[in-house]
């Protein structure tokens, strides 16, 4: 009997893969070659792209996006979408400021408020999608457009404008400002400190969702959560606590704002959770989840940076970046869906 | 065959959902190195069941002992802690993740500095590679997604999981069901080295072809009360064939199709 059955399952018919087949399944791969071909292109047809002052104004665009596309990546990847990341850019810098500048309470007193705001909110609406089983789409439409009202509503209530200003006469600005917003000299060109925060943040996410538990149980739960339910996986608290997480990436971006221009729209951020939702899926990630990459995301988002910088360098009509955005996208969304029918092809 | 405790046994046990008797009086018991098919028709109570086995549900009435003490899991995670792994059809595995990630999901190896952990990549895929392999599956490449597999390696990556994990009883839900007839025998071949390792298993199905092979024992079902508990000495194939098909049922409808051609 086990003579048998060792013998059944080595299969002739498997080759083994070779090194293209093994990086082609890798998620990030498509936006890598993507982002390359952009550099290329815009690094021969601009001459400022690939100066300092032009490396840094890119790198600083695609920065605090990138911050959100990671962490929405990882929410696309457990299986759920964030509409409010957006416009959740914009309501922290506003508690913030409101905060800071009309009670005359401490910046950093003030970030860990509008923290704690945001940690609700990515609470709230976790456990409204597990707890309902609502499409998070719906959910969080909800919570994006309730938002946008407070944001204005809010705003104009307490101020009589719809923009909350005068963040430099704030106590602890100082330092709150070099932690968020400061500059860094590198060869006499000054880099925003966004640009440490996203590859920090995209490093350690991307470390966090292949090399450890936490992550194994993001691509399970986004996979297929009733299998892992079935073996015991905290399916709730996964997903829970990744509402949280691009919550807690739109406060990182909503303080870096603030603190870098002083003030806050209240309008502010709407739209912008269809680009974070962009650069992940150029990075890799899948509609449906269960598949897609951290760092991919990251490079999603520089990408998006530099196409949209490098249009302006070429003195082209910004136009342009729309349509660009749409041919990426469509482009991204096919290689991907090939790769997923490769992983999920069934031999009977 | 050796006379030991049963791992479990159920005596006259039963379900009801409102107004509905999902089960009622069925018995049967559970051996170690023993196999136990659950034969029905749909709807004949075999889902119910195996959900009281499992912890996904809780008996009404009679008694459900496991390992001689009587036995109520509140939940899937409590039965599975006490020993009892249950592999569904389709709910087996995750198919966009590593064969390696699928073996250990739920049960992940961590090295642990301090407050952190991180995953333990090198011994997941070695445990994974050998507990496969002990159970027969050569499988090369461990970081490939399950999703490449076919059906029956998917069935036996899940059963491989439940045995590897310490399980003592191993429930499995229409393993066959959705499978051609070469790798059901594959999936089969699983079970029987299961059974040779020790472990109680229940397996449920409507093919008397897939199950007379491996069983030692038969419980038949129909609409949620029991036709009876067979060991394999007492029941021929051709005997559990006609009961599974609804014995004078067919016979009758035989005659009915036989005179209607006339």
């Amino acid at each position: 009997m086990s003579v048998a059955t060792k013998e059944t399952l080595v299969d002739e018919r498997i080759s083994r893969p070779s090194l293209a087949n093994r990086l082609i399944v890798r998620p990030e791969i498509g936006a890598l070659l993507g982002a390359i071909v952009v550099f290329v292109f815009f690094s021969v047809v601009s001459d400022q792209f690939l100066t300092a002052s032009g490396v840094a104004t890119w790198l600083d665009d695609a920065s605090t996006l990138g911050i959100m596309a990671v962490a929405v990546a990882l929410l696309m990847i457990g299986g759920e979408f964030d509409l409010s990341a957006g416009v959740m850019t914009a309501s922290t810098a506003l508690v913030t400021a409101i905060f800071a500048t009309q009670l005359g309470w401490n910046v950093w007193l003030a970030l860990l408020v509008s923290l704690v705001f945001a940690l609700a909110v990515g609470a709230f609406n976790g456990w409204l999608v597990t707890r309902t089983g609502l499409p998070s789409f719906i959910v969080t439409l909800g919570t994006f457009l309730a938002l946008q009202g407070l944001n204005l509503g809010v705003t104009r209530l307490i101020t009589g404008s719809v923009q909350v200003s005068g963040m430099r006469a704030t106590d602890g600005y100082e330092s709150a400002g070099f932690v968020f917003a400061s500059t860094m000299d590198i060869g006499g060109t000054p880099f925003q400190i966004s640009v440490v925060w996203w590859i920090g943040f995209a490093a350690l996410a991307g470390w966090l969702l292949v090399r450890t538990r936490l992550g194994n149980w993001i691509f399970a739960v986004g996979g297929s959560a009733a299998s892992a339910r079935a073996v015991g996986v905290p399916v709730n608290r996964t997903k829970i606590l990744l509402f949280m997480t691009t919550a807690a990436a739109g406060w990182l971006v909503g303080s870096i704002n603030i603190l870098r221009f002083a003030s806050a729209q209240a309008n502010q951020g709407v739209g912008l959770e269809l680009h974070f939702i962009i650069a992940a899926v150029v990075g890799g990630c899948l509609l449906t989840g269960g598949f897609g990459s951290a760092i991919g995301a990251a490079i999603g988002a520089l990408i998006f940076g530099m196409a949209r910088q490098g249009i302006v360098f070429a003195n082209w009509d910004s136009d342009w970046f729309m349509l660009f955005l749409g041919a990426m996208l469509l482009g991204a969304v096919l290689v991907n869906n090939t790769f997923r029918r490769r992983a999920e092809r069934v031999r009977r | 065959m050796t006379t030991t405790e049963p791992l479990i046994e159920v005596e006259d046990v039963g379900k009801t959902y409102g107004s509905v008797i999902a089960l009622r009086d069925v018995s049967t018991v559970v051996n170690p190195g023993e196999v136990t098919c659950v034969l029905g028709d749909n709807g004949a109570g075999k889902s119910t069941l195996i959900k009281i086995l499992a912890g996904v549900h809780q008996h009404d009435s009679g008694t459900f002992s496991f390992e001689g003490r009587p036995a109520r899991f509140a939940s899937p995670r409590e039965a599975l802690d006490a020993g009892i792994a249950t592999v569904y059809q389709d709910l087996a595995v995750v198919p966009l993740m590593s064969v390696w990630r699928n073996f250990f999901l739920g049960s992940e190896p961590r090295i642990t500095w301090g407050p952190f952990a991180m995953l333990d990549r090198r011994r997941g895929r070695t445990v994974a590679r050998e507990a496969l392999a002990e159970m027969g599956i050569d499988l090369r490449d461990v970081e490939q997604p399950v999703g490449t597999l076919s059906g029956g390696e998917r069935q036996c990556v899940a059963i491989a999981r439940a045995v590897h994990f310490g399980a003592k009883v191993l429930i499995l839900d229409e393993p066959t069901a959705a499978l051609g007839v070469k790798q059901a025998g594959v999936v089969l071949r699983y079970v029987a080295q299961a059974r040779d390792r020790g472990l109680g298993v229940v397996l449920i199905t409507h093919n008397p072809h897939h199950a007379y092979p491996v069983g030692n024992r038969f419980l038949l079902l129909k609409r949620g009360r029991s036709l009876g508990s067979y060991e394999k000495s007492k029941i021929t194939l051709a005997e559990l064939t006609q009961q599974m098909a609804g014995g004078a049922e067919l016979e009758a409808l035989e005659h009915e199709l036989r005179a209607a051609q006339t």
